[in-house]
């Protein structure tokens, strides 16, 4: 499918990301979303030095937290917002958070917009969740036995390795890799290596998934502050400057079986718009709720062709001292998925590299970080896509 | 290659029996068009009524050009096994115990992707024929099946799920003592049933057939009196647990409508056979064939109603016997709901006038018992909901979907 | 009050009492128990049936009535052992006094005889209570007096189910009286009514006879009365025999269910 002819979009010139924030996560909690929320809320107001009062804007993701929606959370928090957003959208809420609060602090519609993304996860709720996530879902997945994705994945799985000879093993370099990330990062829940035996000789889930293709379900949160540049020196705040994003939902509907993503439509406007190629890029985060959707987002992002995947996981180590570093701080499979937030998890994690402040394993001279969002499986595919490019340096 | 069924053993009884369980029963009302479909057997998706898109999930709206109609049409059924993927573990308590468990991505030739169960002959890349069927839940789930059928088909695990085969199964035929009860006991004995219980009243009476129904295979005749609650209830205490599926064949026909039958005695003897006998068939047998809706191959499948057609429509020159039938649907329709729980169908079987001494004055076509008997087998074994059987039925069934106001003055004429 | 100070002559019903007390009186149960399975007469399909026994249950001292067991039940007129009226039949449709309700009380207390004709009946099912068959029971016991029941014994009550209906492709098979022997019964001895084991105070194939149902036709047309699924007739004397049967009061009712029961002198019974 051919990419759209770049058209000019304004760029986010002055627009900084900031206050990279990770609440650590928790198998089981038994408290809720807005607890989670509001630690993650509280910490970023705590490193950019200002008081709650002082935020204009709020973006918020979360499967957790009904029967509220943002605006609830406003009066819970004691904050008075001039911009508010309820972001629902899975894996690819933080690109998306990113992208609405950009615009927001660009033309003066809010000044300090906190994005965040968190959940609990309380003994049932990953299973109630599932039992009411779509329509679609309702009506034409979870009929069919597997009360949640894993098996919708197992066939997008199966249909892309018979579609480009991808075996079980280029899926288990990449869960390996990130295991290995992980092991530096001190918020993971998964703390042991994982050999590629292992990854293979793992029970099977729904055929060709296995456990270690799976994440964990987890409570945690996720944020990071938006505001310009000029804003962020004020306050001392190291930030990273967002180069440019793309968002693209339900791409390629006429594809029986999902093996390509919504970037794949727009990925050339992407680095247009950021004026960088892939080349130039230092590390990239995917979202890796299944490995096979990081393999396309390899394709997809540009770094190799489609149906190169593969390959081009055979050739590159991925840790973050590799060739690829990809998923430094070891991805939602080994860190865990804490509902919303794993859609943030690599944004926090790209500022993290980009600013100087990874707490886990560091890119050496990372000055361009990549961080793509993914999900919301409706029927038989992720729907939300998107991605943006950020660059460290002068803050 | 489908593993033919082995004859179940005797059950154990000190192991603990297994409760039903559903799969996940909630739908859209959209696409609640998928179970009526499902119910009759029919294969149907949305189909624009401005682009001819076929459509699937149900929808509210074309997602090829927006539009709003979007009514359920027959379709191919035929397509192509793109991927499979073999469930090992589910959050799903009914599928967890049911792995593992087969299903795949299908590309139906009439254009959308559908993920839909298994059969275990199909192999991926295989041609498919697609099949609506309803699910344990009563609703419609969509399976796969080989293009041509193989050995023993009928005996796939997740078929079997999916039906009421009456194969290994036990069945109670309610009243031996008329020529349709009689031909339901030798199509369900023919059909596979491990034993066809047969009821029979008024033992010290003689009925035409006798004879020949107790020399019937794998037939055993009961006392049942369907008028009689302590027959009734006594014939569950001794048989309730070893009834798989039970066929109501209770019948009495009488012509006359409101007005020209001469007091009630007569339809006080329709609604005892009929209406009160259905009741105390429910509150009999009901509770424990709920109970036993997943106990092993011969789990609990059915409760079959014989309903005269005109339960629909009244058919004034019987139309105190319609009004009876009438009230036997609505109550099935209950029970229906009633015994979801226990994963157990109520399937409703329509049928016009009978070759038989009650339908004496009327004109052809009439059906045949036989031939009814053997549709109540072929509808057991496909998992039908709403069945029409014969020319009449279905011909009610085409006007009343059409005009119920003009079927209603044809029959009164 | 003096128990004799009455005229003379007239009885001494505690006596009586005290002689059934003491077991000198015998009450010889004539009643098949009201079930569900027991037999009723069977009309041609397309009219209306006598409605059988049923019983439903309305609580056991359970959810639906926690410290009580009762049951509503339904019957016909004519079900289990019971009694017929003159106006159950054309014949007697206007006479007086002809309904279940208007019979004189007194009635339904009367002497009884009894005619024993169970072998015959053992060896053909169709057997006719002839008039002949009368005149030797009377060389025997003496004539029968007025206003008597007289009680065909058949043992047709031990018969079960089928046996005892004995219904065949051209209808039922049981024994009773033919068309002389009930014109005779009821214009020479004043019958008060006659009493059968089987399921009709006529025979089985009595349709066939002339006048069809003669026994219906000429008893009830003389208003007379009709007991029918009696049972331990063998228990009887041949006389000396009182039966108790009275009906139960229905408005304009062609007949009831009832407890037929028959007084014997001690010493007589078991003959």
């Amino acid at each position: 499918m051919a990419e759209r002819p770049s058209s000019p979009r304004l760029p986010y010139d002055g627009v900084v990301v900031g206050a990279p924030v990770t609440i650590p996560y928790r198998r089981y909690s038994t408290n809720t979303a807005h607890w989670w929320v509001g630690r993650a809320v509280r910490e970023v107001v705590q490193r950019a030095g200002v008081r709650g009062i002082d935020i204009d804007g709020l973006s918020l993701s979360s499967f957790t937290v009904g029967p509220d929606t943002a605006i609830g959370l406003t009066q819970h928090l004691g904050l008075s917002p001039r911009w508010l957003d309820h972001v629902p959208l899975g894996g690819a809420s933080g690109v998306v958070a990113l992208r609405r609060a950009a615009r927001a602090v660009q033309c003066g519609d809010a000044e300090l917009v906190v994005c965040v993304a968190g959940d609990t996860n309380q003994v049932d709720s990953f299973r109630r969740m599932l039992s009411t996530f779509s329509r679609f879902a309702q009506d034409a997945v979870y009929p069919y036995g597997s009360g949640g994705p894993n098996a919708s994945f197992a066939l997008i799985t199966r249909n892309y390795m018979m579609r480009y000879g991808a075996t079980r093993e280029d899926f288990g370099r990449i869960c390996v890799a990130q295991r290995d990330n992980a092991l530096h990062f001190p918020h993971a829940l998964m703390k042991k290596k994982l050999t590629l035996d292992e990854y293979m000789g793992a029970r099977a889930i729904s055929d060709p998934i296995h456990l270690f293709d799976c994440v964990m379900p987890c409570a945690g949160a996720e944020a990071f502050l938006v505001c310009k540049e000029d804003v962020a020196r004020s306050l001392g705040l190291p930030a990273a400057r967002l180069l440019a994003t793309v968002e693209r939902h339900n791409a390629f509907p006429d594809d029986p079986i999902q093996y390509r993503g919504g970037w794949a439509m727009d990925i050339g406007e992407l680095y247009a718009m950021a004026a960088v190629t892939p080349d130039d890029v230092d590390f990239v985060q995917t979202y890796d709720d299944y490995p096979v959707i990081c393999m396309m987002q390899m394709e997809d992002l540009g770094f190799c062709a489609k149906g190169e995947g593969p390959d081009f996981v055979r050739s590159h180590t991925l840790t973050a001292d590799g060739s690829f570093p990809h998923n430094t701080s070891g991805g939602q499979l080994s860190v865990g998925q804490a509902g919303a937030a794993g859609g943030f998890l690599g944004l926090v994690e790209t500022v993290r590299q980009l600013t100087g402040e990874a707490i886990g394993a560091t890119v050496p001279d990372a000055k361009v970080g990549l961080a793509s969002g993914f999900g919301m499986i409706n029927y038989d595919r992720g729907l939300a896509s998107g991605a943006a490019l950020l660059a460290g340096g002068q803050a | 290659m489908t593993e033919p069924l082995s004859r179940p053993k005797r059950k154990d009884p000190l192991k603990k029996t297994r409760i039903p369980l559903l799969p996940q029963g909630t739908r859209s009302r959209t696409a609640l068009g998928l179970t009526a479909a499902a119910a009759e057997g029919r294969f149907q998706l949305q189909v624009c009524g401005d682009c001819a898109a076929v459509v699937y999930p149900p929808r509210d709206a074309c997602p090829r050009c927006l539009s709003a109609n979007l009514p359920f049409r027959d379709v191919d059924n035929g397509g192509t096994l793109l991927a499979e993927t073999t469930i090992r573990t589910s959050t799903d308590v009914y599928f967890r115990e049911r792995m593992p468990w087969r299903i795949g991505t299908v590309l139906l030739d009439a254009g959308p992707a559908i993920v839909a169960h298994l059969h275990g002959d199909l192999r991926e890349g295989e041609r498919t024929r697609l099949e609506l069927k309803l699910d344990k839940s009563g609703q419609a789930i969509v399976i796969a099946l080989p293009a041509r059928d193989t050995p023993n088909m009928a005996d796939d695990p997740q078929w079997r799920e999916l039906t009421c085969d009456p194969k290994y199964r036990r069945v109670l035929v309610t009243d031996g003592r008329t020529a349709m009860g009689q031909a339901m006991a030798e199509a369900l004995s023919q059909g596979g049933a491990s034993i066809v219980f047969v009821g029979v009243a008024d033992p010290w009476k003689p009925f035409p057939g006798e004879d020949r129904l107790r020399k019937l295979e794998r037939v055993e005749i009961v006392a049942l009196d369907l008028t009689d609650t302590i027959s009734v209830n006594e014939c569950a205490g001794e048989f309730a647990p070893r009834v798989d599926i039970l066929v109501n064949t209770a019948e009495h026909v009488r012509t006359g409508g409101i007005i020209e039958r001469k007091g009630l005695t007569v339809a006080r003897e329709e609604l005892e056979v009929r209406y009160l006998g259905l009741m105390r068939l429910a509150q009999a047998f009901g509770p424990v064939l709920r109970a036993r809706g997943a106990d092993g191959i011969n789990s609990a499948a059915a409760f079959v109603n014989l309903v005269s057609v005109f339960a629909l429509t009244s058919w004034p020159a019987y139309g105190a016997f319609s009004a009876t039938e009438a009230a036997c649907l609505s109550a099935a329709q209950s029970l229906r709901a009633e015994l979801r729980p226990g994963g157990v169908k109520v399937v409703n079987v329509f049928f016009g006038p009978l070759e038989t001494e009650w339908y004496q004055a009327v004109p052809p076509p009439k059906l045949a018992p036989s031939t009814l008997g053997r549709a109540v087998v072929q509808a057991l074994r496909q998992g039908l909901e709403d069945v029409f059987v014969g020319d009449i039925a279905e011909d009610i069934r085409a006007r009343l979907a059409v005009n119920p106001k003009a079927l209603e003055r044809e029959l009164g004429s | 009050m003096s128990r004799n100070t009455d005229a003379i002559g007239s009885p001494d019903l505690l006596a009586f009492a005290g002689a059934i007390a003491a077991g000198e009186i015998e009450v010889v149960d004539l009643t098949h128990t009201l079930s569900p399975d027991f037999p009723t007469i069977v009309m041609p399909p397309e009219l209306g049936q006598c409605a059988p026994f049923r019983m439903e249950e309305v609580s056991r001292y359970d959810e639906r009535g926690s410290a009580w067991y009762w049951n509503n039940i339904s019957m016909g007129e004519h079900t289990g052992t019971h009694f017929d009226a003159p106006v159950h039949w054309i014949s007697g449709k206007d006479l007086p006094e002809n309904s279940v309700d208007t019979i004189p009380a007194a009635n339904f207390i009367a002497p009884a005889v009894v005619i024993d004709i169970s072998q015959q009946s053992a060896a053909n099912a169709d057997y006719e209570l002839t008039v002949a068959d009368v005149e030797a029971w009377e060389a025997m016991h003496g004539r029968i007096p007025p206003r008597s029941w007289v009680l065909l014994r058949t043992d047709w009550s031990k018969r079960n189910g089928r046996d005892y209906v004995n219904m065949r492709e051209d209808g039922q098979h049981t024994p009773g009286p033919c068309p002389e022997v009930v014109r005779f019964l009821v214009e020479q001895r004043d019958l008060h009514g006659l009493g059968t084991e089987t399921i009709g105070t006529d025979a089985g194939q009595a349709f066939h006879f002339n006048p069809p149902y003669p026994a219906h036709y000429y008893m009830h047309g003389k208003g007379r009365y009709g007991l029918q699924c009696l049972a331990n007739l063998d228990r009887l004397p041949p006389i000396g025999v009182v039966i108790l049967a009275a009906p139960l009061k229905i408005r304009r009712g062609s007949g009831s269910p009832l407890r037929v029961l028959a007084l014997v002198p001690r010493a007589r019974s078991g003959m």
